[in-house]
C-alpha cells in the first residue's frame, strides 16, 4: 500500500493523511481547548499578535510569584551596596529582553564560533575520533579549545591595518566635502556665489590635521533580491506604533522629506512633537495647554531613540560604490521643476526624459435614445403558429430574431460557400457508390429496376382479375397496393438473407417460391403455392404477409441497393445463378471447325427475351409477351455442383456421321434434323451409345428452353421431367421428325 | 439510357448489324451472336478466332464473318452450317471491314496490305483486288443498290464506281 502510495503520489492527489508507520491518527483537540496561551499560561488575547508592551511583571502586579525581588540590597553601615551604574538593561524584564521585546537578547554564536557547512564534515570527523579513539572522550576538549576561524584574507588585512567597517583601497587623502557638480547636468539659476563654498570649505579644513589619509568607505554589499512580494515599491507597511499610539514617541512621518534619510534623522530624532493639529489621537486627551502630556506608557521604546552620532554628513551620495541613479541633494532639488511630489524610492532616481503619456481613447458617443439598461428580447422562431407575435416583434424590433439568411460565414460548409462565390468545385471523390461502378453496371442496375418495376405494373391488370375470384374483396385494394408499392425491389426480395419465416421452414419455402416466381414473371404465383390445406382466409392471410415481407426486405434496404448493385454470383449461397443456358464446351467446337463442320455442332441456341420497348422499336411481335425476364433466363444452380462444369461429351461417332451428312448436304443447304442423326445413331442398337445418346438427350432437352405455357403447342409440358421426355422420344423413335424446339 | 443491354459476349465485341428483326454481332471470343427479336431465339455460331466483322446478306438467308485467321466465312442464318470460305487477303492484327456487295454477287474484304479483296461469293475465287493504299485498309462500305465502293485508309475515302461509270451532273454552283 505504502509503494502505491509513494508511486502514485506523483500523479494524483490525496487528501489522507499520510501516516508512518506506528503513527496513530491524533484525537482531534476539542474547540474549547484550542486555544493559545503564552509562556506563562495566560490567555492570549491577540494570539500573540500584540507582543512587546508592558505587562509588568506577574500578570500585572509584581515581578514574580513569590513578589518583586530587588536587586541584592545590602545597606548597612560596613558595607554599601555598590555603586552600580544601571544601564536601561536593568529596567527591563524577560518580556522585554525576549524576541518581540525592545532589546531582544538572543543567545547566537559570533562568526568566530559559529559552525560553518564545511566544517560539519571535520565535526563528525571529531566525534568519530572521539569514539575510536585510544582514550575516548579526550577528543572533546579539543572542541572547546579551538582555533578561531578567521580567514586568511582577513588576518592579512589586519597585519596591513585594516578595521571592521572600512573599505579597501588606497588611503584617500581627504574626504570629499562636496562633490563638484556634474558638468553634465545643466543648472538653471544662479550659481552660488564661490566664495561661500570655498569659504566654508577652507573653513572646516582648518580643523582638520594635514596630511591625514583616510580609508575609503567601504563596499556596501548590493542587494539584489528579487521582489518577490506582491505589495508596491517602497510599500513598508503599517507601522503599529504609529498606527495605535498617535503622535509623540514616535517618529514624524515626513511625507515631503528629500534627500537623504540622514539628514532627516537627525532633525527627527530632536524633534519634538508637541501640539497635536487633531483633536482626539488616541492619547488621553484632557491635557491642558501649559501641561506637557505625559509619556505614552504605551509607546514602544526603541533602542535607536538612545542613539544618536553627531557626525558630519557623510559625503558622498552613501551608495557605497554601488552605481545607481543618483539622488539629487535638496540643494539641487530647489532648482529643478518639481516634477514629482513624493518620496523617491531607495535606488530610484527621476527620469530625466518624460515617457510619452499614454493615449486616452475618449469614450464612444452615446446615441441620443440610449439608455444603458439591457432588455432581453424574446427568441422566437419563424413558425406558422406565432406568426402574429412574430410580426409584432418585427415590427417593434426591425428584424426577426432568428434571421437564417445571416449567417455567419462560419456557418456554411465547403459546397455553400463554393456555389455563393460561384466556383467550380473541384473534383473530388465520388460521392455515391453509383458513381463507382462502371457504365455498364449502372445500366444493369436500372434496368434490373425498370423491369421489375415494369413487371409489377404489367401484373397489376391480370393479377386484378385473379385477386377478384381468389381473394375477399377487402383484401383486393391492398394487394394491389402491395405490388405497386414492391416495385423494382423484388429483386431483391429473393435474397435468402432475407428469411422472414425462418421458423415455419414450409412457410419460408412457399414464401421463397413466391418470391421467385414473381421474379420468373410467371402468372400463377401464390395460388400454386399456398398451402391447400389451409383455409381460404388463411392463405389471404399468408399473401399479405408474404407481400409484406417482401415490402420489408425492399424498405429496409432501399437506400442501400440503390448504392450497390448484386453481384453476378452470390457469394455467401450455395446456389449460384448461371445462365440457364450455358454454351457447350468449346473443343468439340474446334475440331468441328477445323473440320469446317459448321453448323449443328458449332451453334448453340438459347431462350431469348427481347426487352419489351426493343420488340416495339423494332417493330416486331413480342415473342413473350407476358414475360418479365429480359435477356437470357437464370436459374439458380448449385455453386459447386459439378454440373455446372459438366459438359457431356459428344460422341465421336456422331461427327462422323455428321461429316457423310454435310457431304451430302454441301450444295443445298438444308436444316438437318436434330433426331435425324440421333436417328441414325439409334440404328447401331450399342448399349453405350445408346445411353450416350440418351445422355444426350438429356442436354438438349436441358438445352431446349422450355417454351412458356402459352406458345406451347401441344407437345407436352414444358415443365416435365427430361426421363418423360427422353420416353416419349424413345418412342418415337424412327423417322418421325418431330421437332419440339420452336423458332 | 440503354433500352437493353445484350453482355453474353464474353469479350469484346467487334461488331453489330441489325437487320429487320434481328440484331448480329460478332465478338472477340469467337462467336457470331445472332438475336432473333421476332422469334426470341439467340443463335450463337463458333468460328473459332476473334470476329471482326459480321455482315448480313442482302436476300437475309447468310451471314458473312470475318476473322483474324484471315479468313472470311459465309455461314447459313438458319443453321449456322459453312457456305462459303475466302481467303488471300491478310487480317491478323487489325479490325478490317468486310461487305457484300448489292447484289450479294460478290464478298469483298479490306487487308492489311493496303489492297482491297472481292470473291466470288458462289464459287470462292478471287475476282478481284483493289490497291487501295500503302497502309492499312481499314474500312469498307458498299452501296445498299449501285455498285458503288467506299474504302477508308490512311486518312482518305475512296469511292470506287465501276470502270463504266460516268460521274453525271455539275459539281454545283
Amino acid at each position: 500500500v505504502q509503494e502505491m502510495d509513494s508511486a502514485s503520489s506523483k500523479d494524483f492527489c490525496t487528501f489522507l493523511i499520510y501516516l508512518s508507520v506506528g503513527e496513530r491518527i491524533k484525537k482531534p483537540v476539542p474547540l474549547q481547548e484550542q486555544t493559545v496561551k503564552d509562556a506563562k499560561g495566560r490567555y492570549q488575547r491577540f494570539h500573540g499578535a500584540f507582543t512587546g508592551g508592558f505587562s509588568a511583571g506577574y500578570f500585572n502586579t509584581v515581578g514574580t510569584k513569590e513578589g518583586w525581588t530587588p536587586s541584592a540590597f545590602v545597606s548597612s553601615r560596613q558595607k554599601r551596596a555598590d555603586r552600580t551604574v544601571l544601564g536601561p538593561e536593568d529596567f527591563m524584564d524577560e518580556e522585554d529582553l525576549s524576541e518581540f521585546g525592545i532589546a531582544p537578547k538572543d543567545i547566537t554564536t559570533t562568526d568566530d564560533f559559529a559552525s560553518k557547512a564545511k566544517d560539519r564534515i571535520k565535526e563528525k570527523a571529531r566525534q568519530i575520533a572521539g569514539v575510536v579513539a585510544a582514550i575516548p572522550g579526550t577528543t572533546a576538549f579539543d572542541d572547546l579549545i579551538g582555533p578561531s576561524k578567521i580567514t586568511v584574507g582577513v588576518e592579512l588585512l589586519r597585519k596591513m591595518g585594516w578595521k571592521e567597517g572600512q573599505g579597501i583601497g588606497p588611503r584617500v587623502k581627504r574626504k570629499p566635502r562636496r562633490q563638484k557638480p556634474d558638468p553634465a547636468v545643466k543648472i538653471y539659476g544662479c550659481a552660488l556665489p564661490p566664495g561661500l563654498s570655498e569659504g566654508s570649505e577652507d573653513e572646516e579644513d582648518e580643523y582638520q590635521p594635514e596630511n591625514v589619509t583616510f580609508a575609503p568607505k567601504d563596499v556596501m554589499p548590493v542587494d539584489l533580491t528579487p521582489k518577490e512580494n506582491v505589495h508596491g515599491l517602497g510599500y513598508k507597511g503599517l507601522d503599529p506604533s504609529q498606527a495605535l499610539f498617535g503622535v509623540s514617541g514616535r517618529e514624524h512621518l515626513n511625507l515631503f522629506m528629500g534627500g537623504s534619510e540622514d539628514t532627516s534623522n537627525l532633525l527627527g530624532d530632536l524633534r519634538h512633537s508637541k501640539g497635536r493639529k487633531l483633536g482626539i489621537t488616541g492619547q488621553a486627551f484632557g491635557v491642558g495647554a501649559l501641561e506637557e502630556e505625559d509619556d505614552d506608557i504605551y509607546a514602544t521604546e526603541t533602542l535607536s531613540k538612545y542613539d544618536t552620532v553627531l557626525k558630519d554628513e557623510e559625503p558622498g551620495d552613501g551608495l557605497y560604490g554601488w552605481t545607481a541613479p543618483k539622488q539629487y541633494k535638496s540643494k539641487k532639488r530647489s532648482e529643478r521643476e518639481v516634477k514629482y511630489i513624493g518620496k523617491i524610492l531607495d535606488g530610484f532616481s527621476l527620469a530625466s526624459k518624460s515617457s510619452t503619456p499614454s493615449k486616452i481613447y475618449p469614450p464612444p458617443d452615446l446615441p441620443r435614445n440610449y439608455r444603458p439598461v439591457h432588455y432581453f428580447r424574446p427568441v422566437i422562431a419563424a413558425g406558422n403558429e406565432n406568426y402574429r407575435l412574430q410580426k409584432a416583434l418585427e415590427e417593434s424590433t426591425g428584424k426577426l430574431e432568428s434571421d437564417t439568411a445571416q449567417q455567419s460565414r462560419h456557418a456554411l460548409n465547403a459546397s455553400q460557400r463554393r456555389e455563393r462565390l460561384g466556383e467550380t468545385g473541384l473534383k473530388g471523390p465520388a460521392p455515391s457508390v453509383l458513381e463507382y461502378l462502371s457504365e455498364k453496371d449502372r445500366e444493369r442496375l436500372k434496368e434490373v429496376k425498370q423491369a421489375s418495376e415494369q413487371q409489377m405494373k404489367a401484373k397489376i391488370l391480370p393479377q386484378q382479375s385473379r385477386n377478384s375470384r381468389f381473394q375477399p374483396a377487402s383484401s383486393h385494394d391492398a394487394s394491389h397496393k402491395w405490388q405497386m408499392l414492391l416495385g423494382g425491389q423484388l429483386a431483391n426480395a429473393g435474397s435468402s438473407d432475407f428469411k422472414p419465416f425462418a421458423r415455419n421452414p414450409e412457410k419460408q419455402k412457399r414464401y421463397e417460391s413466391f418470391v421467385k416466381s414473381l421474379k420468373q414473371g410467371e402468372k400463377d404465383t401464390l395460388e400454386h403455392y399456398l398451402d391447400p390445406s389451409m383455409t381460404e382466409w388463411e392463405r389471404g392471410r399468408e399473401q399479405e404477409e408474404f407481400f409484406r415481407a417482401a415490402m420489408f426486405y425492399k424498405s429496409s434496404n432501399s437506400t442501400l441497393s440503390s448504392r450497390f448493385t448484386r453481384a453476378k454470383y452470390e457469394d455467401d449461397v450455395d446456389k449460384v445463378e448461371v445462365p440457364r443456358d450455358q454454351e457447350n464446351d468449346i473443343d468439340d467446337k474446334e475440331t468441328a471447325v477445323k473440320m469446317k463442320m459448321f453448323g449443328k455442332l458449332t451453334r448453340d441456341k438459347f431462350e431469348w427475351h427481347p426487352e419489351k420497348l426493343l420488340c416495339k422499336r423494332f417493330n416486331v411481335p413480342d415473342p413473350y409477351p407476358d414475360s418479365s425476364i429480359v435477356g437470357l433466363p437464370k436459374v439458380k444452380r448449385d455453386k459447386y455442383s459439378v454440373f455446372n462444369f459438366l459438359t457431356l461429351p459428344e460422341p465421336t461417332t456422331s461427327v462422323t456421321q455428321a461429316t457423310n451428312e454435310k457431304v451430302q448436304q454441301n450444295s443445298k443447304p438444308k436444316k438437318p434434323s436434330r433426331w435425324d442423326m440421333s436417328d441414325k445413331e439409334k440404328e447401331k442398337k450399342d448399349s453405350i451409345s445408346e445411353f450416350i445418346s440418351l445422355a444426350r438427350s438429356k442436354a438438349d432437352v436441358q438445352q431446349q428452353p422450355p417454351v412458356p405455357a402459352t406458345e406451347e403447342c401441344g407437345t407436352g409440358p414444358s415443365e416435365t421431367l427430361p426421363t418423360e421426355v427422353s420416353l416419349q422420344w424413345c418412342l418415337n423413335l424412327k423417322g418421325n421428325s418431330c421437332k419440339p424446339s420452336q423458332p | 439510357d440503354p433500352v437493353q443491354v445484350l453482355d453474353e459476349a464474353k469479350d469484346g465485341v467487334s461488331s453489330v448489324k441489325v437487320s429487320d428483326h434481328e440484331i448480329l454481332s460478332g465478338s472477340v471470343d469467337g462467336r457470331v451472336r445472332r438475336y432473333d427479336l421476332r422469334a426470341g431465339q439467340l443463335y450463337s455460331d463458333y468460328i473459332g478466332s476473334p470476329i471482326t466483322s459480321v455482315c448480313f446478306s442482302k436476300d437475309g438467308q447468310c451471314a458473312l464473318a470475318a476473322s483474324l485467321d484471315s479468313t472470311l466465312r459465309l455461314l447459313d442464318k438458319e443453321t449456322g452450317e459453312l457456305l462459303g470460305e475466302y481467303t488471300g487477303h491478310r487480317s491478323t492484327a487489325y479490325r478490317l471491314d468486310c461487305v457484300l456487295s448489292e447484289q450479294d454477287t460478290h464478298v469483298g474484304s479490306a487487308s492489311e496490305d493496303g489492297s482491297v479483296y472481292f470473291w466470288d461469293l458462289v464459287e470462292g475465287s478471287l475476282a478481284l483486288s483493289l490497291a487501295v493504299g500503302r497502309g492499312v485498309v481499314q474500312s469498307l462500305a458498299f452501296h445498299p443498290t449501285l455498285p458503288c465502293l467506299l474504302a477508308a485508309t490512311e486518312g482518305h475515302v475512296q469511292l470506287w464506281r465501276e470502270e463504266s461509270f460516268q460521274p453525271q451532273g455539275d459539281p454545283g454552283p
